[in-house]
């Protein structure tokens, strides 16, 4: 494990932690295969070095950026997220980064940029078990404001040390208070644009996954409720809890969101 | 297989249906059911249940083969039931820790005395749990399997065969298709697009069905031709 040097954060919850085998061996990362336990069996595969991301779409200058600067560009901060799955999971994990909007506004998007749209790694070679009938790369995207937002985190590491594979190394997006699907991992490329992005599971099941996906116990998704989750802490047994609004980010985000149905844009 | 056997397979055959319920009480005592344990238990439950309805199709298909093999059948009933229990276990996992049943607080309240507080926390997660029944397609499959399977278990005994009459008991218990059926069709709906998880269960099903429409195809066009010899013996004669 590499430790990274991190900085405190005042974007942090005080929630029992997840414990890290537990964080690092239980992962949707589909690249690396459908079931939970497959990415950290079979991630070690993903080389990380040389590792660049490119910029494009709607911004000043098109650009490529090196992961060691991009990882250099500000001091990352160790910062405690409730993370919710879709599956009506959640765990508490502290992750290493920087806001999302620092790089952004490195990125320079032009102002008729309205929408930040992420794209995942794909590379059969790294992936030996990358399964079919997806449409890859895996795609994410956030409306810039959303983007904007100081806790949407460009994500390193975790626990105080870079990412393990299984968990999107070697940088992901991490948005703390929509469903976990929403944080694209191992991301090679951001695009600037001003329409509504293509988002993988949204594009696959768009009644069960819409682009917002806020997380929010008043949406049902048609398997799971979303009025409660079971937090995976140190128990032998997670306790079940309910959802929060927002996944307890209201005061945060809610503003975003003034004026929308929530239940037409879940 | 020689008749006297029987009872010791058969005590053979309980102890393997009960290996995979020992597996998992192994795992919870080592700690070693993963991060999300009642997703772990609600998947390992749901399989062997499949697995075990599988297994007891299978056997009509297998003792046809072989005359020998024609006392399988005293083994059916067994492998039904044993289903039966993990489709039980499977439905209790989600009552009890899916749903977000209170069982630490109910234990405490039985231990005070206080069996009503089994019916209090029940009482709590039911709404939940009658959402589920009236939206989601998957629990709603699910649950009408148990139901068959349930309906199953209560009428095997031999004297409820008896009461029904063969014929009748029959036909009910052709439902067992139906239950396996439902149980496939269950699991697909359960997993996210694009998982293939279940396509294993769903071909052995198919497998099975196909073996035992094959066979009555057979059986029809033997006795039919049978039928048409008739008249020739019967001249003979």
């Amino acid at each position: 494990d590499e430790a990274l040097k991190t900085v405190a954060s005042k974007y942090t919850v005080s929630d029992a932690q997840t414990p890290f085998a537990k964080a690092t061996h239980y992962n949707n990362f589909y690249e690396y295969g459908t079931d939970k336990s497959d990415p950290g069996r079979n991630a070690h595969t993903l080389h990380t070095r040389p590792w660049t991301v490119q910029v494009t779409g709607m911004v000043k200058k098109p650009q490529t950026v090196n992961i060691d600067d991009l990882m250099k560009y500000r001091p990352i901060e160790s910062r405690v997220y409730r993370h919710r799955c879709v599956e009506a999971w959640s765990m508490v994990i502290p992750w290493d980064g920087y806001s999302l909007s620092e790089f952004i506004n490195f990125c320079q998007p032009l102002p008729s940029a309205k929408y930040v749209q992420f794209f995942s790694l794909v590379d059969k070679k790294q992936m030996p078990d990358l399964p079919g009938g997806y449409d890859w790369p895996y795609r994410e995207g956030l409306r810039m404001d959303e983007a904007m937002n100081p806790l949407t985190l460009l994500t390193f590491g975790c626990y105080g040390n870079v990412l393990p594979n299984q968990n999107g190394a070697p940088v992901r997006i991490v948005t703390p208070w929509k469903y976990g699907f929403k944080n694209g991992k191992s991301i090679v490329r951001f695009h600037f644009t001003d329409k509504q992005p293509q988002t993988t599971w949204n594009e696959i099941s768009s009644q069960e996954y819409g682009f917002y996906s806020n997380v929010n116990p008043n949406v049902d998704h048609p398997r799971w409720s979303q009025g409660h989750e079971r937090r995976i802490d140190s128990s032998v047994f997670p306790k079940t809890v309910p959802t929060l609004m927002f996944n307890g980010y209201g005061d945060q985000v809610a503003s975003m969101y003034n004026g929308m149905d929530l239940k037409k844009f879940y | 297989m020689p008749n006297r056997l029987i009872p010791y397979v058969k005590a053979v055959v309980h102890l393997l249906c009960l290996v995979p319920l020992a597996l998992l009480l192994y795992r919870f005592k080592q700690d070693n059911l993963g991060a999300d344990p009642v997703n772990t238990i609600t998947h390992f439950t749901g399989d062997w249940t499949i697995y075990l309805l599988l297994i007891s199709l299978a056997v009509t298909p297998v003792r046809r083969l072989h005359a020998k093999l024609s006392n399988l059948i005293r083994f059916r009933r067994m492998l039904g039931l044993y289903a039966f229990f993990y489709a039980t276990l499977h439905l209790a996992t989600y009552v009890f820790l899916f749903s977000g049943y209170d069982v630490p607080t109910a234990i405490a309240g039985v231990k005070a005395g206080h069996l009503g507080e089994i019916v209090t926390q029940f009482k709590l997660v039911w709404p939940t749990m009658w959402d589920d029944i009236l939206q989601r397609r998957f629990i709603q499959v699910g649950f009408a399997a148990w139901v068959i399977l349930l309906a199953l278990a209560v009428t095997s005994p031999q004297f409820v065969l008896r009461a029904m009459g063969g014929k009748n008991w029959q036909r009910l218990h052709r439902l067992v298709y139906v239950a396996a059926f439902l149980g496939v069709v269950h699991f697909w709906w359960l997993v996210k697009a694009g998982v293939r998880t279940p396509w294993k269960d769903t071909a052995v099903l198919m497998l099975l069905l196909l073996a035992r429409l094959a066979y009555t195809a057979w059986k029809r066009r033997r006795s039919s031709k049978t039928a048409a010899r008739m008249p020739v013996s019967a001249s003979r004669t």
